[in-house]
């Protein structure tokens, strides 16, 4: 078997390397953006960095000392009295579980109704995709706090669901739902759906449905079909979506911070406390720091998850 | 009435299918009924938009006809889904699974029937010895070629046996020579299986070297069933005569009727013999359309038609000769190469037309 054989049908197998010349034009290219990335986000991870090495200030800011005092605090906390006694922070602890808890929920909530909704719009005739897809995007027009206090309008206790949960008698008194897990987590779904459903529609939308008749034929039921054909294939739109749900979920600060009220903190919350009123932004910049590594821990555990090879799962 | 010798796989029965409704209603298929008995490799011929795919989705049960029914192997399958149908399709897409191997792909019914695993095994690499592809059992679709594609999408329809194989146009996307094999080995394949081939194509010389009969459809409708020498040299219809190979349309008059045969008169003046199609007994002095093909008709000294060359064109094993008939009419004659070209005929020169014995055919239309 020669090379050219095993090259894909039509595949151009004599396409010329690059030049020189087309490599450093398309450096300049890429530049504008990269001068804005490293501006934008490494400069300002760059001092977040070094805060988290230095002391608070009494009224916030820092004290240029060197210390790991931010970094241990992360994690441990010291007796008031007696500074030799160390416990772990299990508050802090707490934050940092409930918010990958929430994340990953809110994650699977927005794959479920995702899911569906995406197989909706890329089912429709080619020319009235567009007009659904912009209606899921329409969430995007109001501002995140508006929509926020829109949903809390709904289910606080005199709210429109209790109301009418009370008016045909399924309750006597209100449900408490403002101000609990549910309610984050309702916020969330709600809020991140969009950011599931587009790029779910974008590998549906990419599906040869010939496929799914193919499977249909060969004796599999329409669950199956689901199980054994498109979810395989819709596997790399999931993975996208969860990155982009779960991301910015676990870092989320408007969402708890008006339906959780201020008993169910998540991590956002926790860091905007250390930079406003705990007037520590050293333990803030170590909060955040943390927060990237879990976010970047996920985000290997996602690529891993993608470049494994089909062969050996289905063998 | 199906012959006792042979058991029948699939009956349609006066099937209809219409898309849409309303004014914008399209009758795919029209009173369609077609017996095919087992271990037949059986065609549907067609141009496009002439329900031949349609056809073969409801035997496949991916469409609900309209009216009428399929039944296989003597009982209705029209409340069956696909997969409950021991029908299998090749796609002409072949609609291969790309997160699956090809080993994976073949395997994949047997999975789904709930085979036990050593069963399936042995089935596939049976499949990938039948069809040539072992050395690719764990290469994805993408990795081999379309003509590799095409032979596994096969082995995967076979792989569990189906009563009837379903084939839409498998043939279309592949190259000339690439073609010509797979027809050899598609043939080859249906006979070795014994299983009943249902073969879509719009491909008339496919049909005629392929099939065992050969169905020849037309907005709808089924116009001639038949074996390919039947349909070639007997053909019905103007369109089948028209749409398989090159013919000329003579137009007669009938003189006498009886049954298959007829005798016409030309306008020349001459009386021929011809074929009549079934069901057909047109009345004396009625006019009606001849067929005679190229290759029939030879070039002689004295014949019923006589003409001038208008153009003659060199193909290697044969010559055509475009003859301007006295009538105004354009015949096309064949002729075989001969290693010496003594005394052909050329552009300019007057000539006569000898047609012989069983070379002539009544059509209908």
């Amino acid at each position: 078997m020669s090379a050219v054989e095993l090259a894909p049908h039509g595949a151009d197998t004599t396409k010329p390397k690059a030049r020189r010349g087309d490599i450093a034009w398309r450096w300049w290219l890429v530049m504008p953006a990269l001068i804005v990335l490293l501006l934008a986000a490494s400069g300002p991870l760059l001092i977040v960095l070094v805060y988290s090495f230095l002391e608070p200030g009494n009224f916030g800011g820092v004290v240029w000392n060197f210390s790991t005092d931010g970094w241990f605090q992360v994690f441990f906390t010291r007796d008031i009295f007696d500074e030799t006694l160390v416990t772990p922070a299990t508050a802090h602890l707490d934050i940092f579980w409930r918010s990958i808890k929430l994340a990953l929920y809110t994650t699977l909530i927005t794959a479920i109704l995702g899911f569906p909704t995406a197989w909706f719009i890329a089912t429709r005739a080619p020319d009235v995709r567009p007009i659904w897809l912009f209606l899921v995007t329409i969430p995007f027009w109001t501002n995140l706090v508006i929509r926020t206090f829109a949903i809390m309008e709904v289910i606080r206790n005199e709210g429109l669901v209790n109301n009418v949960l009370r008016g045909v008698g399924i309750v006597s008194a209100p449900i408490q739902m403002l101000f609990t897990d549910f309610a984050i987590l309702l916020g969330m779904a709600y809020v991140f759906l969009p950011l599931m459903v587009l790029p779910l529609y974008a590998s549906m939308e990419k599906l040869d449905f010939k496929l799914l008749e193919a499977g249909y034929d060969l004796y599999a039921s329409r669950l199956r079909v689901l199980w054994h054909i498109v979810l395989p294939l819709v596997k790399p739109g999931f993975i996208a979506g969860s990155i982009l749900v779960f991301i910015p979920a676990i870092g989320a600060y408007v969402t708890p911070r008006i339906l959780g009220g201020g008993r169910n903190l998540m991590l956002g919350n926790l860091i905007e406390l250390q930079f406003g009123q705990g007037r520590n932004w050293p333990l803030g910049s170590a909060l955040a720091l943390t927060l990237l590594v879990i976010v970047v821990i996920a985000l290997l555990f996602y690529i891993r998850s993608t470049s494994q090879p089909e062969g050996q799962r289905h063998g | 009435m199906p012959s006792s010798a042979t058991r029948s796989d699939i009956e349609v029965e006066k099937l209809s299918k219409v898309f849409g409704s309303g004014e914008d209603a399209v009758r795919a298929l029209d009173d369609v009924s077609l017996t095919i008995p087992e271990n037949e490799f059986f065609t549907l011929l067609g141009p496009s938009g002439c329900g031949k795919t349609t056809l073969l989705r409801m035997i496949a049960g991916f469409e609900q006809p309209t009216s009428g029914r399929i039944k296989l192997g003597g009982s209705d399958i029209d409340d069956l889904p696909p997969n409950k149908r021991p029908v299998n399709t090749v796609f002409q897409s072949y609609a291969l699974f790309p997160h699956m191997t090809v080993a994976q792909n073949i395997g994949f019914a047997l999975k789904m029937l709930g085979k036990p695993k050593a069963e399936i095994d042995e089935t596939v690499s049976r499949m990938l010895k039948l069809v040539k592809m072992e050395p690719m059992a764990n290469r994805k679709p993408a990795q081999i070629s379309g003509g590799q594609q095409q032979r596994v999408a096969l082995a995967r329809a076979l792989a569990p046996r189906p009563r009837v194989l379903l084939l839409d146009e498998p043939l279309s996307a592949l190259d000339l020579k690439l073609r010509k094999e797979m027809q050899v080995e598609l043939k080859r394949l249906q006979a070795e299986t014994g299983i009943t081939f249902i073969f879509v194509t719009h491909d008339q010389e496919e049909a005629l070297t392929m099939s065992d009969r050969i169905a020849v459809m037309s907005a709808g409708k089924v116009l001639q069933v038949g074996p390919p020498r039947e349909i070639y040299n007997h053909p019905a219809e103007r369109f089948v005569a028209d749409f398989i190979g090159d013919t000329n349309f003579i137009a007669a008059k009938i003189e006498r009727a009886n049954g298959r045969s007829a005798t016409v008169r030309l306008p020349s003046g001459t009386a021929l013999d011809a074929g009549l199609p079934e069901g057909l007994s047109p009345g004396e002095g009625e006019s009606v359309t001849l067929v005679v093909r190229p290759e029939h008709a030879k070039l002689a000294a004295e014949g019923p038609l006589r003409g001038t060359v208008e153009n003659a064109v060199y193909f290697g094993t044969d010559t055509h000769f475009h003859i301007r008939l006295d009538t105004g009419d354009l015949f096309i004659l064949r002729s075989q190469n001969a290693a010496m070209a003594n005394g052909l005929p050329e552009t300019g020169d007057a000539v006569s037309i000898a047609i012989p014995e069983g070379a002539v055919q009544v059509v209908r239309g």
